[in-house]
């Protein structure tokens, strides 16, 4: 596919790369600054344009002509709308994907209409077929690791009826020290099924007799009502949380304070900027706005930082929120979490001081990547980083295929890759070695090595 | 290190395959060299395979700095390994002379270091013409092409065999892609070349051999009179035609290709000076050499040089006359448009038209600032500004150019050799463009130089087709300095 990325920026960037790396895809990026094209080409196998995103004469230079898909990025939602546009008008660009970050937009989905569905002489509005607001993804992650304390990752598939959940195993769990088949024992009504343990960073083969030892990275799928129950089985269930405290004021720590104190949290949040500060306070009810540094000791002792739950550094600045993540850490503060974009600096701050690493990348990337792969895949989740993945996709086919029909056992898939769970109509069906794939089940696969990711799409598309 | 290595013996491996060519001649000719051949190519198979198979546990990711070394390393392989069916087949040729004649070939020289063309073995013949297509386009560029697994790697590669200072643009977004685009195309035109000189009146062999040499600008010939051998107005003026498609920048003739229309060529500022230069050029050069009565009619005097003019000026090597006995002022003169004329993402060689117009507007944009201090001028080229960056490498790399002129100059001098024949055999092998003036004339070949002075040819050749850069950096502290 011909996909045109608009902007180099952070997300611009992530996807030119995650995109690249698929071999069927032809990337060309769009940016105004050459340093950075230069530099992001010396990197990945692409093209790149200079100029303005939006400007017709730019689009055909990158190729708008012949592109099959164009992905607005840049950081200005009005450039990407009209990008898409521009593209649209001019082009009849097919697929159309916008940054959207501000929730004035967000909130009026009539705004954007999709050419796909939409006869394209009545278009009432921007065409955009599919629009993406990763501060409103990042948010509704963070939240979701809020609601399940001792969570590493929590990511949702078929609607939100099954969930994926990445935990550290601690002693005091039920099932650490025990081989997995044990779970049937402990919890015989849960359905829930093991994806892959990772120890000391390599992955283990999750079969029945491995026993999960404290410190594995444990990652299962279950349903959504019985994640807490399964969380018990790999460490001691924490009490819910209720005092939360939010380093930076920026559009996620905004929307992430107003979405907990609506959940009835004690929430703090700490914005260095007065002016900000004050217009953050506006908008929130019960939430307590400081006006401070939140890399600031004595401001955080002042605060009762040893008593919050959570502390979540969510500036723009990476190397900001892990400074005052492991501060507060040090000063008492029960879990920390930070926003943090480098695979590197996650990896590092991970294994330390920090609890929970947040690449607000991946975290975006799921729903882009699971648009362009197209048709059959509906969801994917960069897991650990990006370096593994969890997707969701549909069997077709007739009964004699290489999948639908067959039995679990019988689908040869490359190594590391493992089918956790079917989805059939309403049904959650844990994956056992003899469970048979029908047509359109919906399938759930942990890849360890993403490498492999392409392999299995090429299996379930015959 | 070793993971450049690993990659150099599939390369090797890769080259085996290219003597496909030369074994089907020998087969249709009969000339009783199909087995030296075969042998060959298993010569170049086994380095390659012993090679990939030792360092197969290095493999990595290739850095940037590797394609230097890589490119560099492949081009002196290649050289060497092409050498083994002239050996064969040619007792008495030294190895020297052989990897003289097979750099010159891959770097589209043209020189030779051999007499009795006319007598060689068709598939020997057709190996040298074959060396200088494969180095026309770049040997790197169609390993790229073929080999999907280089990934960046393949574009660190591509920048530093493709000549011409504007290397970030890509044709397509995947390199593999580019290169493949760059390769049909050339491969297009090739053909027609081939059919054209056959239509022209020239045998079958004659005409793939021609037009392999004319396409990459190399300029071997089946012949020791090279194309004067035909003395064909019809044969020089497709030839003509050729060899300034072949001095344009192939990312433009690919792009006509893709749109189907000559639109692209208004707005090559580089092809049109280019045009000009040789338009102009070519007449005021034949009323010159009309005027000192070298020739009898104005016609006459007219084809000659414009035929000579063109081969020379774009880098190709080809002769049909001894312009060397021309006055002067002509000889020198067309010496001097070889290390101009070639557009950049040409097949042609020298400082490179584009480089030559940055310079230009950079000095008139000097002159500019002294009579407006306070003016902002950016150098323009086709009306696409050219970033100060790019300016600066340019400049540097002009300076490096005359720099290695004099220098490989003066090596040739101390050898023993005369001044016209040092300097035009260093600027002929530079730009590899071919036949030099003095000992080393359109007359004469490089056989006459001692074995120093062929290797300090070699030397220039590589530094040329290379560009420079790729080779020299391999010479800094900075490059091995982990």
């Amino acid at each position: 596919m011909k996909i045109i990325i608009l902007g180099a920026g952070q997300v611009g960037r992530t996807a030119a790369y995650h995109l690249a790396r698929e071999e069927a895809n032809d990337v060309t990026v769009v940016d105004m600054d050459d340093d950075l094209l230069r530099d992001l080409q010396d990197r990945i196998d692409i093209r790149t344009v200079q100029g303005n995103a939006a400007s017709p004469k730019t689009l055909e230079l990158a190729g708008a002509k012949s592109a099959d898909m164009i992905v607005a990025l840049t950081n200005s939602d009005e450039v990407n709308m009209v990008a898409c546009q521009v593209a649209w008008t001019i082009f009849g660009t097919k697929t159309k994907i916008a940054r959207i970050r501000s929730q004035a937009f967000t909130r009026r989905p009539d705004l954007f209409v999709s050419t796909e569905t939409e006869p394209p002489a009545q278009l009432a509005g921007f065409a955009v077929d599919m629009y993406l607001s990763p501060e409103e993804a990042v948010t509704a992650y963070i939240e979701r690791l809020i609601r399940y304390p001792g969570a590493l990752q929590v990511v949702d598939f078929a609607d939100g009826r099954v969930r994926l959940v990445g935990l550290r195993a601690l002693k005091g769990g039920l099932l650490v020290g025990q081989p997995i088949r044990a779970i049937r024992q402990h919890i015989p009504k849960v359905e829930a099924r093991v994806a892959a343990i990772y120890r000391a960073g390599e992955s283990v083969d999750p079969e029945g007799d491995t026993v999960i030892e404290h410190g594995d990275e444990v990652f299962f799928i279950a349903a959504t009502q019985d994640i807490r129950t399964v969380m018990t089985e790999i460490r001691k269930l924490e009490d819910p949380v209720k005092r939360v405290v939010i380093a930076g004021g920026g559009n996620i720590g905004l929307r992430l304070a107003q979405k907990l104190e609506d959940d009835n949290h004690n929430v703090k949040i700490i914005e260095r900027d007065v002016a900000r500060a004050r217009h953050i306070s506006e908008q929130l009810r019960e939430a307590i706005v400081l006006n401070g540094d939140a890399a600031d000791e004595e401001l955080l002792v002042e605060e009762n930082i040893d008593s919050a739950d959570v502390f979540c550094a969510l500036t723009n600045s990476e190397e900001a929120n892990i400074l005052s993540a492991m501060l507060a850490k040090h000063v008492g503060a029960h879990r920390v979490m930070a926003l943090i974009s480098r695979p590197a600096y996650a990896e590092l701050m991970q294994t330390g001081p920090i609890d929970v690493a947040i690449s607000p990348q991946t975290v975006t990337m799921g729903s882009l990547l699971a648009y362009v792969r197209g048709g059959d895949v509906v969801q994917v989740h960069s897991l650990r980083g990006g370096a593994a993945e969890a997707m969701e996709t549909v069997a077709h086919g007739a009964h004699g295929g290489k999948v639908v029909g067959r039995a679990i056992e019988d689908i040869k898939l490359p190594a590391g890759a493992l089918i956790i769970t079917l989805v059939r109509g309403d049904d959650v069906i844990m994956a056992h070695h003899d469970t048979v794939i029908e047509n359109d089940d919906h399938v759930i696969l942990f890849v360890t090595d993403k490498r492999h990711v392409e392999q299995v799409e090429r299996i379930f598309q015959s | 290190m070793l993971a450049v290595v690993h990659v150099l013996g599939s390369m090797l491996m890769l080259f085996s395959v290219t003597y496909v060519l030369p074994l089907a001649t020998s087969l249709i000719y009969a000339d009783g060299l199909f087995v030296d051949f075969v042998v060959a190519s298993l010569v170049s198979l086994v380095t390659g395979a012993i090679l990939w198979t030792t360092t197969r546990r290095m493999k990595r990711e290739l850095r940037s700095r590797d394609g230097f070394l890589l490119v560099t390393l492949g081009w002196v392989l290649m050289s060497a390994i092409a050498t083994v069916p002239l050996l064969i087949a040619l007792p008495g040729l030294s190895f020297t002379d052989a990897f003289f004649e097979t750099m010159s070939g891959l770097s589209t020289t043209g020189a030779t270091v051999l007499v009795g063309i006319d007598h060689l073995p068709p598939s020997i013949n057709l190996w040298r013409h074959a060396l200088c297509w494969y180095g026309g386009m770049g040997i790197i560029v169609l390993v790229v092409a073929i080999l999907p697994l280089l990934g960046v790697g393949g574009m660190q590669l591509y920048k530093a065999e493709t000549p011409g200072p504007m290397k970030n643009d890509k044709l397509t977004p995947r390199i593999t892609q580019t290169a493949r685009a760059l390769w049909f195309v050339y491969f297009l035109i090739t053909v027609a070349c081939i059919v054209s000189l056959k239509l022209a009146g020239m045998g079958w062999f004659d005409a793939v051999c021609h037009a392999f040499a004319a396409m990459a600008l190399g300029g071997f010939s089946t012949y020791d009179a090279s194309v004067g051998h035909f003395d064909s107005a019809a044969i020089e003026a497709v030839l003509i035609v050729f060899m300034l498609i072949a001095a344009m920048n192939f990312g433009r003739h690919f792009i006509a290709w893709q749109q189907r229309s000559l639109r692209t060529y208004l707005t090559d500022i580089e092809a049109k000076t280019m045009l000009w230069l040789i338009g102009l050029s070519t007449l005021g050069l034949s009323l010159y050499v009309w005027a000192h009565g070298v020739y009898p009619g104005f016609g006459t005097t007219l084809r000659h040089v414009a035929f000579n003019l063109v081969s020379i000026a774009t880098d190709c090597g080809f002769v049909s006359q001894d312009y060397a006995v021309w006055p002067a002022f002509a000889p020198m003169w067309i010496l001097m448009l070889s290390c101009y004329c070639a557009n950049t993402g040409s097949t042609g060689g020298g400082i490179k038209m584009f480089r030559t117009l940055v310079l230009f507007r950079q000095a008139m944009r000097e002159l500019m600032l002294l009579v407006h201090p306070q003016a902002v001028t950016p150098v323009k080229i086709g009306g696409q500004v050219v970033q100060n960056q790019i300016v600066f490498a340019v400049l540097a790399f002009v300076v490096l150019y005359f720099g290695t002129v004099v220098v490989l100059t003066f090596a040739l001098l101390a050898s023993g050799l005369d001044f016209v024949s040092s300097f035009s055999a260093v600027i002929a092998c530079i730009n590899n463009a071919g036949p030099g003036l003095g000992a080393v004339g359109p007359a004469s070949n490089f056989q006459v130089l001692t074995d120093f002075q062929t290797w300090i040819c070699s030397l220039a050749m590589l530094l040329g087709r290379l560009e420079i850069f790729s080779v020299l950096v391999l010479f800094t502290p900075t490059f091995w300095r982990k």
